[in-house]
């Protein structure tokens, strides 16, 4: 159990928020948009984790720092799908590039 | 009594005031004001006059502003010339307001035109009072902007508007010398007051081409203000404004100014015999040549305009020839006749409802009292024996002679025949013969208009006794006491045969015009025929106006178009180029804003993406 060094957490977290970012910027789809956006919140939270084990000094804060952001991020998807209902009962689209009211 | 002489001017204020904030709601009543207070005015001047006939000059004046090591102070001064002005001026301008209460009669704008007159006579009594150069030159303005307001005061007709810019602007162009010629003194001697500017020329401080300078620069203010030759042509437009007006600028406040001014800056002029030269010889131009043109005009007021530049001319060639009392007396007379002239003229415009002389005839016994008076005008100005007229024109004959300026003397001889003639041309055309008018029934002026006319031809008739070659020679002795060095002798002394050659000139001028105006021994139309190049010349006022059209307006058109094409492409260039900049530059940035949320979330990133490579290889700021 103790093979598993602090660059292997780092470099999964990396390309987790890598792919994360891809979809928020390519994908079409507001919902994968969401989803996106919580793959690279988890992103954050394994550094989070991987930290409070493998930091200059070891603690309990890393976890506790990724438990708010698991609620913050669920209280962020709750709004932002909210947002996304009205948009579709507005707009009958959930189309990301379609959203452009603030053009110009 | 002079201490309070400060409240001269204040009275006339006083009735501008009241009159502007009533707003036209004391309509007729506004005359009353103005009567008034313009009455204290003038009860006050005479008790000053009388005092000043006693003590010496008072003067007074407090410090106004300080810079430097200057001190500029504001205050008053009553000296003889000053004292005798004030009486002059409230005097003339009270009998004006008098007669214009019944001649304004059913006027919209009643009250705003007493308004006006008492600003315009609070100008000229403040101008007339100031003890140096600077306050002179603020009330200078203000009689011009006094002027502009009365002779525009029909507004709505375009005669008259032009006519008031053109009177302003025309005097602007003496003033502008004026200026100049003030600044320039204020250079070499450091002070305006009148006193030591005296001083410093008589001590030699100013070397005598700049005192030539100075003394030419403040006469061309004097030659804008007076109406003289060449910036004479507002004069005569300026008869579109109410006929009492005409009278107020005509004899005792704009015009007037000129020479007042030349008078007081006189010991100046002394100083350089090279600017007396150049007064003498503009007056005696301007003399005959707008006698020459008064012969020929048809409109009387426009006469009676030619024939006051004329007589401005005869004062100014007075001055200009040493007669200090000979200008000054002639000043005066003037201002009672000329008055008197327009009054009774605009009676009859009042009663004939025309100003063309060509209209009028036969008034002689529909107006029984407008024609004797202004029968007494004309022989004043004619120079008629014993009337006032004729003592003061003596007495610039003789200073021409005395002063040995034989041509100017000349001048001034052919002047006074042509003077006679025209203005026994005027009086016979509109008295005598048949009617020509159309107006069916020709009623003679209300009371209220004849009162005035006739203190005015009072002081016509007995005006020139002051000062006399048999009862003394009081109004010289008087104005040069004290100052015998400065201002030359209390009266002129020539041979007899001048004062003969006068009269005799005066009855040859009003017993050509008798010929041929109501004997009609000579044709006018065979004269006319004969000589139809000099009417022509004439009738056209020698085409000055003309000339001024076609060199000074085209040049200053030509310049205003040349600055109107910098205005629009040099400075308008520049800023359409700064906004054009600008509005391109903010498309630009609009363009950016796609609304495509995902773009800006492309472009946030990379933007971290480049600064983080830039920390990465600079290491960042804080190393």
């Amino acid at each position: 159990m103790t093979g598993v060094p602090l660059s292997a957490y780092l470099v999964l977290a990396l390309v987790l928020f890598c792919i994360g970012l891809y979809g928020a910027l390519t994908k079409r789809n507001a919902v994968i948009v969401l989803i996106s956006i919580e793959l690279m919140l988890n992103a954050a939270n394994i550094n989070l984790v991987a930290f409070s084990k493998f930091g200059v000094t070891p603690s309990i804060t890393g976890q506790v720092f990724s438990l708010f952001t698991i609620t913050i991020a669920a209280a962020e998807a709750a709004v932002g799908l909210a947002i996304l209902m009205s948009l579709y009962r507005n707009r009958k689209t959930v189309n990301v590039d379609e959203m452009e009211m603030m053009k110009n | 009594m002079m201490e309070h002489a400060w409240l001269i001017p204040i009275f006339p204020l006083v009735t501008f005031l009241v009159l502007l904030l009533s707003g036209g709601r004391l309509r007729d009543r506004g005359a009353f004001i103005g009567i008034i207070c313009t009455l204290a005015s003038f009860v006050l001047s005479l008790l000053v006059l009388i005092e000043r006939f006693k003590e010496p000059t008072y003067n007074i004046s407090i410090d106004w502003l300080s810079f430097g090591g200057t001190q500029l102070s504001a205050g008053f001064e009553i000296n003889q010339l000053n004292a005798l002005m004030l009486v002059v001026v409230s005097l003339v301008s009270l009998l004006v307001q008098i007669y214009s209460k019944g001649y304004m009669k059913g006027e919209v704008r009643f009250s705003i035109f007493y308004a006006y007159l008492g600003f315009f006579t609070f100008a000229m009594l403040g101008l007339v009072m100031a003890p140096n150069l600077l306050q002179l030159y603020i009330f200078w303005e203000l009689v011009g902007v006094g002027s502009f307001l009365l002779i525009g005061f029909y507004f709505y007709k375009l005669e008259a508007k032009a006519a008031a810019k053109k009177a302003f602007i025309m005097t602007r162009i003496g003033d502008v010398g004026l200026l100049i010629g003030i600044i320039l003194l204020f250079w070499e001697t450091g002070s305006f007051e009148y006193g030591e500017i005296f001083q410093a020329v008589q001590s030699g401080m100013i070397s005598s081409e700049k005192l030539t300078l100075i003394a030419i620069l403040i006469f061309i203010g004097a030659v804008g203000k007076s109406g003289q030759f060449p910036l004479h042509t507002w004069l005569p437009d300026a008869m579109e404004g109410p006929t009492p007006v005409s009278a107020l600028i005509h004899a005792a406040t704009m015009v007037a100014a000129g020479v007042y001014l030349v008078a007081a800056m006189f010991p100046l002029f002394m100083a350089s015999s090279a600017a007396m030269q150049v007064v003498a010889i503009t007056g005696g131009i301007t003399a005959i040549f707008a006698a020459s043109i008064a012969m020929v005009q048809k409109d009387v007021k426009r006469v009676l305009a030619y024939s006051t530049i004329s007589q401005l001319g005869f004062m100014m060639l007075a001055l200009g020839t040493s007669g200090y009392v000979a200008g000054v007396f002639h000043l005066m007379t003037h201002a009672f006749f000329k008055a008197l002239l327009f009054l009774a003229a605009g009676s009859v415009i009042h009663a004939i409802h025309t100003q063309d002389m060509e209209k009028m005839g036969g008034l002689w016994r529909k107006l029984n009292w407008t024609g004797p008076l202004f029968l007494t005008g004309t022989l004043a100005i004619s120079g008629f024996p014993l009337l006032s007229g004729f003592f003061s024109k003596d007495e610039i004959l003789m200073a021409a002679w005395e002063n040995g300026s034989y041509i100017l003397f000349g001048l001034a001889v052919v002047t006074s025949f042509l003077t006679a003639f025209y203005m026994f041309r005027l009086f016979f055309m509109m008295f005598a013969g048949d009617s020509r008018s159309q107006a069916e029934q020709v009623k003679e002026s209300p009371f209220i208009m004849l009162i005035p006319m006739l203190a005015l031809a009072l002081l016509a008739v007995i005006g020139g006794y002051i000062q006399t070659p048999w009862f003394g020679t009081f109004l010289g002795e008087w104005l040069v006491e004290g100052n015998e060095a400065l201002l030359g002798a209390s009266h002129s002394e020539g041979p007899v045969w001048i004062m003969l050659m006068a009269v005799l000139v005066s009855l040859a001028g009003i017993y050509l015009a008798y010929m041929i105006y109501v004997k009609k021994k000579l044709s006018r139309e065979w004269l006319v025929k004969e000589n139809s190049e000099v009417f022509r010349i004439l009738e056209n006022k020698y085409y000055i106006d003309e000339i001024y059209h076609f060199t000074a307006g085209y040049a200053i058109k030509g310049f205003s178009i040349f600055l109107s094409y910098i205005e629009r492409f040099i400075v308008g260039g520049l800023v359409s180029t700064v906004t054009s900049s600008i509005e391109g530059l903010g498309k630009v940035g609009s363009k950016l804003q796609t609304g495509q949320v995902q773009q800006y979330g492309m472009i946030a990133f990379l933007g971290l993406a480049v600064l983080l490579v830039i920390f990465a290889v600079t290491g960042g700021y804080l190393r």
